[in-house]
Order: C-alpha cells, then sequence, then structure tokens
C-alpha cells in the first residue's frame, strides 16, 4: 500500500527530463499526475527506481489550436481538459472523455500523457483517441516524432513509446459541430469501462475489448458502405477476443460493444 | 417541552468535523512512545500445508525488530469453537500447520517505522505445500477435501434435522413452488479497518487500544486467548469508523499485536490496509437456501420451508451460528399454519464469516420475501395482495410463534398500507403496465418486503436482556454518564443525553458520555443487535431518575422540609418545596459535599421486534441488464422515535447496505479460493451515484418492554431494503418470463436471466 | 529530500522520504489527522485534501510533488472556532455518523462548490462518487451538501 524505496528529480525541462531517462534506463519512470502510476507503484506492481516528475514543466501543459488540430500538453489535467472551451468546441468527444475518467479529484491529478502512456485498454481517453483519429507528439533526443492513435497502443499497457522519449503534446483533430457519440458502461461510478464505445465521423473505437483500445473496423466498413447504425453495431464485437473477469463474460462483452455502438451512433451525446 | 422525540444536533459533531475522530491509528498517548509496528504475511493460498517459513531474510532487511512464526506463538491457547460447533474445528492464534484461506496471517514482522513493514515482508519466504481448496457450498458438504482433519467433516454444526424433513409438510396446498437462492457473501467494508495498539505495565496488564463493539467482550477475548485472566486486560475503546456487526470481540491480529508487545517489552500498533480488510475482516451473509412456499390459489400461504446451508468460512466465527437467528425468524411476519427451517453450517477455504448488519435475519427475510413473490407469480397475484392476505393481524399483547419467537407488539398490515400509500403503488402498477403496453426497452420494477426482526436478544434464558449506566452530576453543572453501550456512529453521546437531560434538567451540551474503557465501564454489552437504546437508554433514563431519588433526600435535607413536598422543577434543574418556588436548591448544588452519582442496571423482559416494509423501484435496461435504483420508500416501525434526526440516519445507512446487496455488491472467488474482489477498485462498495434520496414514512408501535417504548432501528433498514430491490429487479422483468434472479442482479446475471427466458421460448 | 509545503496557511520545511505519501506527511510529519487513510486504490476520498484550492486525494500524491504548493485539510477550514459553511451544514443535516470519511467528505464538498456553487442533487452524487461512506447512505451528505450551496458556501469557498 506505499511503494517500494525510490529517488525523485523534477526535470527541470523537458530536455533534463529527456537526460535522466538517458542515464536511468528502464530503472526510471516518468512521473506527470501519477494517478496512473502511483497506483501501481502502492501496489508494487511498478518498482521503478527513479522517478522523473514532469508534471509542472510548462512546456508540458497548454491547450491551443494549431490549424487544423487542437494541440494539448501531455501534462493536462483531465479536469482542464474537460472544462477547456476550446475543446468542448472543436473536439467535445474528447472533453467528454476526460470528464468520465475517475472521479473529480483524481480529474485534478491525472494527465492526458500519462492516461495514454499507461494504455489501459479499458481507460476513457485512448478509446477517445482512436476515435478522434488524434496522435501524440512523442519527444526523444532526435526531436519530435508524431504516432497516430491507430499505431500508439501496440500491447496490453504497451505503447510505441520508447524508454528515451517522452509524450509531449496530444493532437486531435478539429471538428466543431460534428456529431459524436461517447457510451462508457460501468457497474459502479468510478469504475473503468466494462466496455467502452466512442464514435465519431465513421471511426468507432471500442474500451476492454482486448488488450488494446480497438477499431471496430466491421462496424466502420458497413457505416462507409450505407448501412444505419442499428446495422452496422450488430458487426461492432467482430474479431475481438474481449477478456473476462467478475463483471463480464466473453458473450456479454461482445453482446455490450455491440448494443452500445448502436448507441454511440444513434444518441449524440 | 419534552426534548425527547426531537430533533437534537449531535454534540459529538464539532470535533468529528474540525479536527476529526480519533481512530485507533489516531491515538497519540505517552504509553504508545516508541512503539514498534506490526505487520502480517498473508497466506496467498486457500488451503495448504505449511512446510516452512523463512524469516531470515526479512530479519536484515532496514528498521525490522523481529519477526515470528506460528512456532513462536504456539504456547498461547487454541482458538476453540464454541460448544455447539464441532470441538476438532480448532485452530491456533497464528498457524504452523497448515492455512485455510488467502489472507490468513502466517507470519509477523515488527519493524521501528511503519514504511519498513512492507519492504521486509516481502522477504519472508514461505513454502507452501497447497492442497484443494473448497470453495463452494456442495463441495465442502462433500467432505472429500476436510479442512480440520480431526473433525471429520466440514459440517461444523446442524440446526434441526435436515434428513428428516416432513414429507406432508405441502400435502393440503394446491400450488407448491421451490428455488434454491443465494443470499450472497458480502464485505462489511466499514471506512476504518481494523487496528490496534499495546503497551503492558509492570503490574503485567496489558492495556490495548482496539476499535470494537464492545470493549468488555474485546477485554473477555483478548484475555481467553492469551491466557490471562480479564482484569489483567485494559481495552480502551478509542473512536471507530463503524463496525456493522465485525469489530466485535478480538481478532487473532489484536491477539498477536498484544502478544509482540509483551515479547518485545515495548509498545506495538498495527494498522490493516484494505486489502487485509477485505480478505481477513469477517464477511457476511453467504447462505445457500432452498426455499419451498405452497398455498391456495385465493391466495393464503399454507406451508413454508427453508433449507439452509451457512458458509462459515474457514473459521468458525459468529457467523457459523447465525442460522440459529435465521431458523427463528422463519415466519418473519405471517400467519403460516405450518412450516419447518433446518440449517448446516460448512466450512470452506474462505475468509470467516461473522456478523454483519442484520447477523441472519436479513437472510430469513430475504428468503421469505423472495418465496412470497414465488408464491404470488405462481398463482397469478399481485404481490402487495399476497402479503395482505397472510400478514398476521394487529396485536397488542405479546405473540409467540412456532419457532420460539416471542413478538412483543405488531402492526404489519398497518405497515403494509402506509408504504404502499406513500409509494403510489397503484400508480407506479399503471406505470409499469404502460411502459409494458408500449414495449419500453427500460423496463420499470416494484419490489415489497414486509419484515419482522428480533432486537435486544441478550444472552438468553439465563441471562435476560440488561445493561447498565451510571449518572453523575458535578457541582460545577455538568454531568458525566458512563454506558455499557459502544457507539461508533450512532449517536449515543448525544441520545443519552437527551434521556438523562429530560430527567434532570441539565443542558444536552453539558453532558460528557464515556464508554470502551474497561477500568471505567467493567461491565457493558456493547453495541449490536440493535439493543443500546432499548437496553442502554433505558439504563441511562432509569438512573437519571434513581439519582433525583438520591437527591431528592439531600435536598430534604437541605430544605428542612419533607421528601415528599418537594417537587423537582425540570425546567431550572432545581428542587422546589411544593407551593413555594422560592425555597428551592438547584440539582448540582446537591453534589458539593458528597458525590451525586447513581449506578443502575436496566433489564428487560425479553426482545423487542421491530418490523416494517419496503418497498423498491427500479429500472432495468433491457438491453444491457443494468439496474438503476430510482426510489426505496420505507415505514420501518421500531417504537418510538427517541431523536428523529439520529432515527432517520440509522434507517438510511441500513437501507443503503440492503439495497447494496441485492444489486451491487459481493465477493468473488475463483475456484481455486482466490478472492477477486480484495480492494475497493474490485469490490463494488456502494457510492452516492448508485442510490437516490430514500423516502421515509413514519409509524411508531410502542413497545410495552420498557418504559420509553423503544425497539431496535440500527439494523432494520438492511432487513427491507434487500428483498424489495431484488424483487423489484425480477418484478421489473416478471413480463419476458423471469422468475428469479440471484443477487447482486449485476448487469450480466440480470442479462443472462433474461437469455435464459428468451431460450425457453424459443425452444417451447 | 527537503520539501517546503504551506500547510493551513503556515509554511514548513520539512526532510522527507520521496515515497513518503502526502496523506502520511500530513498525519504523522504535520500530525493533522482528520484525514484518514481508507483504501489502497485511490477509491475511498478519505484521504481528500485541498491542493492549490482543488480537491485531490492525498494517498496518490507524493509529498515532493506538493513541493512548494499549499494544503488545506479539514483542520484549516475553520475559523477563529466557527464552523465553515461546509462544515456547519453536515452538522445541521446529519452528514456523518461514524466520521471516519467525513474530513475528506468535507473537503471534497469544498471543492465541488468552489467548481459549481449550485449543482443539482445528481451534480452532487456524481460530484462525491469519489467519496465512499457505509454509515449514512448518503443521504444526509447529499442534503448536507445542498445546504452548503444555499448558505453560499460554494462563492466562499472559491474565493
Amino acid at each position: 500500500m506505499i511503494p517500494a524505496p525510490f529517488d525523485y528529480v523534477a526535470a527541470q525541462s523537458p530536455a533534463h527530463a529527456l537526460d535522466l531517462l538517458d542515464r536511468h534506463g528502464d530503472e526510471a519512470k516518468l512521473l506527470a499526475g501519477g494517478h496512473s502510476l502511483l497506483p501501481m507503484m502502492k501496489l508494487r506492481l511498478a518498482t521503478p527506481s527513479v522517478l522523473i516528475d514532469i508534471g509542472r514543466l510548462a512546456e508540458l501543459t497548454g491547450i491551443r489550436a494549431e490549424g487544423d488540430e487542437l494541440v494539448i500538453g501531455a501534462a493536462t489535467p483531465h479536469a482542464v481538459l474537460a472544462s477547456s472551451e476550446l475543446v468542448r468546441a472543436d473536439a467535445p468527444l474528447l472533453a467528454h472523455s476526460a470528464a468520465q475518467v475517475g472521479d473529480p479529484q483524481i480529474r485534478h491529478r491525472g494527465t492526458i500523457g500519462g492516461s495514454l502512456a499507461h494504455a489501459d485498454p479499458a481507460a476513457d481517453l485512448p478509446m477517445a483517441l482512436l476515435a478522434l483519429g488524434g496522435s501524440v507528439d512523442l519527444l526523444g533526443r532526435d526531436g519530435t516524432r508524431n504516432v497516430v492513435a491507430d499505431d500508439f497502443f501496440t500491447g496490453f499497457f504497451e505503447t510505441s513509446l520508447a524508454e528515451d522519449e517522452l509524450i509531449a503534446a496530444v493532437r486531435v483533430p478539429r471538428r466543431p459541430g460534428q456529431g459524436w457519440g461517447y457510451q462508457k458502461f460501468v457497474r459502479r461510478a468510478n469504475d473503468w469501462a466494462v466496455v467502452g464505445v466512442a464514435a465519431v465521423d465513421g471511426r468507432i473505437a471500442l474500451a476492454n475489448m482486448g488488450s488494446v483500445p480497438l477499431r471496430a473496423h466491421a462496424a466502420e466498413r458497413a457505416l462507409a458502405e450505407g448501412a444505419g447504425p442499428a446495422e452496422a453495431a450488430e458487426l461492432a464485437a467482430d474479431d475481438t477476443e474481449p477478456s473476462e473477469d467478475v463483471h463480464a463474460d466473453r458473450d456479454y462483452r461482445r453482446h455490450l460493444a455491440r448494443v452500445l455502438t448502436r448507441r454511440a451512433l444513434t444518441r449524440r451525446t | 417541552m419534552s426534548i425527547l422525540g426531537t430533533r437534537v444536533l449531535r454534540t459529538e459533531d464539532p470535533r468529528f468535523l474540525t479536527s476529526g475522530g480519533v481512530y485507533t491509528e489516531d491515538v497519540v498517548d505517552e504509553r504508545l512512545d516508541g512503539a514498534c509496528h506490526v505487520f502480517f504475511v498473508r497466506s496467498p493460498v486457500a488451503h495448504a500445508r505449511i512446510l516452512s517459513v523463512d524469516v531470515s531474510a526479512a530479519l536484515e532487511a532496514p528498521g525490522v525488530i523481529a519477526a515470528f512464526t506460528g512456532a513462536d506463538l504456539a504456547d498461547l491457547p487454541l482458538v476453540k469453537p464454541s460448544p455447539m460447533f464441532n470441538p476438532q474445528m480448532t485452530r491456533s492464534v497464528l498457524p504452523a500447520d497448515k492455512v485455510r484461506y488467502v489472507g490468513e496471517p502466517v507470519a509477523v514482522v515488527v519493524t521501528e517505522q511503519a514504511y519498513q513493514g512492507e519492504d521486509a515482508m516481502e522477504l519472508v519466504d514461505v513454502d507452501y505445500d497447497p492442497l484443494p481448496a473448497v470453495v463452494d457450498f456442495g463441495s465442502a458438504a462433500d467432505n472429500e477435501v476436510l479442512l480440520y482433519e480431526e473433525a471429520g467433516t466440514n459440517v461444523a454444526a446442524t440446526f434441526g434435522d435436515p434428513d428428516a424433513l416432513d414429507e406432508h409438510l405441502f400435502d393440503e396446498c394446491e400450488v407448491v413452488t421451490t428455488r434454491t437462492i443465494l443470499n450472497q457473501r458480502v464485505a462489511p467494508a466499514p471506512m476504518e479497518s481494523r487496528a490496534g495498539a499495546a503497551v503492558w505495565g509492570e503490574d503485567g496488564r496489558v492495556t490495548a487500544w482496539i476499535p470494537n463493539q464492545g470493549a468488555q467482550g474485546t477485554q473477555g477475548g483478548l484475555a481467553r486467548l492469551l491466557g490471562l485472566k480479564p482484569e489483567q486486560v485494559h481495552i480502551i475503546t478509542p473512536d471507530v469508523g463503524g463496525a456493522f456487526g465485525a469489530k466485535f470481540g478480538a481478532d487473532p491480529e489484536h491477539v498477536m499485536v498484544a502478544w509482540v508487545a509483551r515479547q518485545l517489552g515495548r509498545p506495538a500498533r498495527w494498522t490493516e490496509t484494505r486489502y487485509e480488510n477485505l480478505v481477513a475482516m469477517t464477511h457476511g451473509r453467504a447462505q445457500l437456501q432452498t426455499v419451498t412456499i405452497g398455498g391456495r390459489r385465493d391466495g393464503t400461504v399454507l406451508a413454508y420451508r427453508l433449507e439452509i446451508i451457512q458458509d462459515s468460512g474457514a473459521h468458525i466465527r459468529i457467523g457459523a451460528m447465525l442460522p440459529f437467528l435465521t431458523i427463528l425468524m422463519t415466519p418473519g411476519p405471517y400467519e403460516i399454519p405450518r412450516a419447518e427451517a433446518v440449517a448446516r453450517s460448512v466450512v470452506t477455504n474462505t475468509t470467516p464469516i461473522g456478523a454483519y448488519r442484520g447477523a441472519g435475519r436479513p437472510e430469513a427475510s430475504a428468503a421469505l420475501e423472495r418465496a412470497m413473490d414465488l408464491f404470488a407469480a405462481e398463482i397469478g397475484m399481485d404481490p402487495a395482495e399476497v402479503r395482505r392476505r397472510n400478514l398476521l393481524p394487529k396485536f397488542t399483547e405479546p405473540h409467540r410463534t412456532k419457532f420460539g419467537a416471542l413478538y412483543d407488539t405488531g402492526d404489519y398490515v398497518a405497515a403494509l398500507d402506509k408504504v404502499l400509500a406513500a409509494a403510489g403503488y397503484d400508480e407506479l402498477r399503471k406505470e409499469q403496465a404502460e411502459r409494458r403496453a408500449r414495449g419500453d426497452a427500460v423496463a420499470l420494477g416494484i419490489g415489497l418486503a414486509s419484515y419482522v426482526e428480533i432486537t435486544g436478544m441478550g444472552d438468553g434464558e439465563e441471562q435476560p436482556p440488561q445493561e447498565n449506566a451510571t449518572v453523575e452530576v458535578h457541582p460545577d453543572g455538568t454531568a458525566t454518564i458512563l454506558t455499557g453501550t459502544s457507539p461508533h456512529g450512532q449517536g449515543h453521546a448525544t441520545a443519552w443525553a437527551m434521556l438523562a437531560s429530560e430527567e434532570l434538567g441539565i443542558p444536552v451540551d453539558k453532558f460528557t458520555l464515556k464508554w470502551g474503557d474497561t477500568d471505567l465501564v467493567p461491565e457493558g454489552g456493547g453495541t449490536g443487535g440493535s439493543r443500546s437504546l432499548q437496553h442502554g437508554g433505558s439504563a441511562v433514563r432509569q438512573a437519571a431518575q434513581e439519582l433525583i431519588e438520591v437527591a431528592r433526600e439531600r435536598a430534604a435535607s437541605e430544605l428542612e422540609a419533607n421528601p415528599a413536598d418537594l417537587r423537582f422543577d425540570v425546567g431550572r434543574s432545581a428542587f422546589e418545596v411544593a407551593g413555594d418556588p422560592d425555597a428551592s436548591v438547584p440539582l448540582a448544588s446537591l453534589a458539593e459535599e458528597d458525590r451525586l452519582v447513581v449506578r443502575t442496571v436496566f433489564t428487560a423482559p425479553g426482545a423487542t421486534f421491530p418490523f416494517g416494509s419496503h418497498v423498491a423501484v427500479v429500472e432495468v435496461d433491457t438491453e444491457t441488464g443494468k439496474v438503476v435504483l430510482r426510489r426505496i420508500i420505507t415505514v420501518d416501525d421500531a417504537g418510538f422515535v427517541l431523536n428523529p434526526l439520529l432515527a432517520e440516519g440509522q434507517r438510511h445507512g441500513g437501507i443503503a447496505q440492503g439495497a447494496a446487496q441485492a444489486f451491487i455488491e459481493e465477493v468473488v472467488y475463483d475456484a481455486d479460493g482466490n478472492p477477486l474482489t480484495a480492494s475497493f477498485a474490485d469490490y463494488p462498495f456502494l457510492s452516492a451515484t448508485e442510490v437516490p434520496s430514500f423516502e421515509l414514512a413514519e409509524m411508531q408501535t410502542l413497545t410495552t418492554y420498557n418504559p420509553l417504548g423503544v425497539k431496535g432501528i440500527g439494523e432494520a433498514g438492511s432487513i427491507g431494503a434487500t428483498p424489495a430491490v431484488q424483487n423489484a429487479v425480477i418484478d421489473a422483468l416478471s413480463h419476458l418470463g423471469v422468475r428469479h434472479i440471484d443477487m447482486p442482479t449485476s448487469p450480466q446475471r440480470v442479462w443472462r436471466a433474461l437469455n435464459a427466458t428468451q431460450a425457453e421460448k424459443e425452444t417451447a | 529530500m527537503q520539501v517546503e509545503l504551506t500547510v493551513n496557511g503556515r509554511r514548513r520545511t520539512d526532510e522527507v522520504e520521496p515515497r513518503l505519501l502526502l496523506v502520511h506527511y500530513l498525519r504523522e510529519v504535520c500530525g493533522l489527522r482528520a484525514a484518514n487513510v481508507g483504501c489502497d486504490t485511490t477509491s475511498c476520498g478519505a484521504c481528500t485534501v485541498l491542493l492549490n484550492g482543488t480537491s485531490v486525494k492525498s494517498c496518490t500524491v507524493l509529498t515532493v510533488q506538493a513541493n512548494g504548493q499549499q494544503v488545506t485539510t479539514a483542520e484549516g477550514l475553520a475559523s477563529n472556532g466557527d464552523l465553515h459553511p461546509v462544515q456547519a451544514a453536515f452538522r445541521q443535516e446529519h452528514g456523518l455518523q461514524c466520521g471516519f470519511c467525513t474530513p475528506g467528505m468535507v473537503m471534497a464538498t469544498v471543492g465541488l462548490l468552489s467548481e459549481n456553487p449550485h449543482p443539482t442533487e445528481t451534480e452532487v452524487r456524481e460530484g462525491l462518487e469519489g467519496n465512499f461512506c457505509r454509515c449514512t447512505g448518503y443521504h444526509n451528505i447529499v442534503r448536507a451538501v445542498l445546504a452548503a450551496a444555499e448558505a453560499g458556501a460554494g462563492a466562499e469557498a472559491g474565493a
């Protein structure tokens, strides 16, 4: 219930953080809001020996419009994202998704960068980013590279973020006025989704239907071919192998995926 | 102007709101200076022989003072079950030979600082030889794998004769229906986990701070397991952050904290984590019940049978004997000509079962109310009507049931009628019909429960229920009350002050209540079974009245008057000569020369039987199975209401816990006995968003068993709400052919039930 | 590591382990024990305090993360011996029984009302979904928050 011992450094800048990552290798973890990492460390599921605090770096905060994209600093807390006028206007699905994470206290601390790096397939923001077709700016020694959401989540709690990189910013397309849907099925408030669905602009993303957030490709294809929402939603669980746990078995998860997809497509949130 | 029956704000609150309660972990006391910190290494397997426990690496870790295993504590007495149970089911405080549930302590590590404990515990190496785990009721009773080899069986006790059921019980019934239902295991999960602190004195006494529900019981338990006389144990009860039945007596961990303190010659402290709390604090409920109910098509119930398998968990604790109470309350508030109930308690490789809000009685009501609805569905009659036809008519003289319970007063039909009116039952049925006609995907369900329950039981025939109280008035006009009850949120400081204030004319905020310190209050029954107001409160009132009589004699002497000519003016808190207000003497002044203090014992003629009816309204999303609780309307009649604010609070808390069991909470084990709900992230603990505000209707049917006319209210809410909510969920889907869904009615369970009836329809 | 925090308006300097959780710093180092530890999984909210005016679960904040920042605990709400409006409302509505969840519940409420001074009942329940209570069934807690809002506690808290 308390972490194993570790050393702590407050990075002075993103470059400083990269230096430290370089120096400590896989012994180090980045710390922003700490609301994905610290719970794991408290249960001793993660035992880094060095924490590099990037939570207060000004370079990693801020939300701005840049052409047809919104650029969101990775260390932006969920609460700030959820209440941002700009995000609510131009990418409301993202603001809504951030408002679903955990509870108010968690939203005051947890950050979008932290959540994406943690890559919990049941979480809100990875699913939202996938639905929006957003991308992440990964800062490394050689500069910044951009990875689209479809390529970013590579495995169970794994991303293409290299050991010597940090997420600097998150980019999402600006789609003011466009309809979107979001369904997060929970047994009890504050839970991760038993199954989640986010839909916008012909893209449908699923949470907790596999080891990564997934696109419901078959359903998307059906929509593109002119199928109605109910018809397309029937295909939402195709090619998925959801896990089983105390909340739901495979069949039930698949059923939920279909129902929630239909609702995400028809009930504009 | 009587203060009784008024909404007096709690005198406890300012402290709790500003500096916070002082719970065991918060206690700062010079006797505990330099305390070491105790940690328990716990078994990760459900059933295994312990081959070896190697603490050598742990002993090298920073700050580790000592580490102990079962072998070190081998001279402590064995924990023996009470005589009604299989006597071979004994165990050690710290096992040396085998573990029987995930979470059972197997080693103790003691460190200088709190943060060092977890680091050191990881270094303790235990070698287990795993045994097959017995996790469900059925396989436990098979006796293929035994938890206690010497016992030769996993059956800890039998109640009645499960093999000699009356095969003619249902002979006259036109309709008989039967079902096996689950009253699932839940976690009491008080917000304050368990904790303990102990230090030994030069005099060989141990002083222990332990959150508990009765210091005197904890004293006895600790003494017994340490091989001491009770007088050698001094229990101090700090503020307790909730208990709900799971903090009675002394747990093995408390014994070990005291043992460590003695062994090391320094104070020792322990606080458990939530994980430990969810696997090693006793769980609640866990009965598998087969209900059979029969009667006539006109709605008359003629016969009812209840067969119980009680999961006791790995150890014999309070849970193992709860079927006794369930059976006692078998017929509930109904007139059922023929009824029988039997039970077996079995041990399994799971967390031991203890008492949990209602302790045996919610199980009885849940079974009976399910049975009533099954019967109603079978004969196609409205469930409210079926109940009305079978409820015992109003009685004001005690009514003895065939199961030996003596109900004191009751008006069950009035409670039912009142709650139906408050709920707008007819309108609800109308709305339900409209939704069904429209084919709404969101179904409306209305569930009922009528209940009666037993409170203030006492220890049986030899020991009638009683409680002591001491009231003392001080010369400065303040007063102190000593009580044998043990409040942990119920507001006794305010309630007992109200009772004494009524008699003495001293303002409520001038009272100090003391409890839970066995040196101050050596006798007491604690707080549980909803006994406190009827026994403890009655004792306070009685003590205050007796104190007035003692004071009267002194006043008479002061005023040189005849005691019979004196009148006590409560408003002025003074004695005056009747007809001569100027000839008066204040009560407090009569304490100046000699202490003005009275100790009394109030004895009740027997247990009391509060009762009520609940209506729950739910919406069920038939596509996802998700249940939303829309309304709960209740009548909970526990006689006179001393302080409506406190009584409502108790009802709310009970209703929430009762509802939580019905549709949200459950402890889950996998087939190997691994707990799957051992954190608040996994255990679906009820949050504020899952329940609505509750609607409480008022009814007060006084008891004649104490001058206040009060029965116990603490557990009533949880007894009525569980079946009301469960019945509501099933009712929502009855038009789709669903007859039963086990608790909790989780979305998946509801969905499966809908699929099952759909499949039945398709194969038909 | 050395840290400097302002706790309930008083600045202090302490030497702490990096892994010292803020809740333990407040309880064991500052002696402010109103915030309680109720779980292991950032679920229950009994440890809720204000960090720079926003509600956080202090069991999931490292003391070193709060270096140079301001913490307000339940002990720091009342002034001149009077109850803060939220505390007063909790008392008035009997929004506490055993009291263990109460300091966290109160601080979460202060946080909630500073962001939403006039919440609906639903917004109150959702706003407190990170704070568990076993005793009250939440009914009177909700009443207390609504009463505090009515009394203008939100405007005051946000100041």
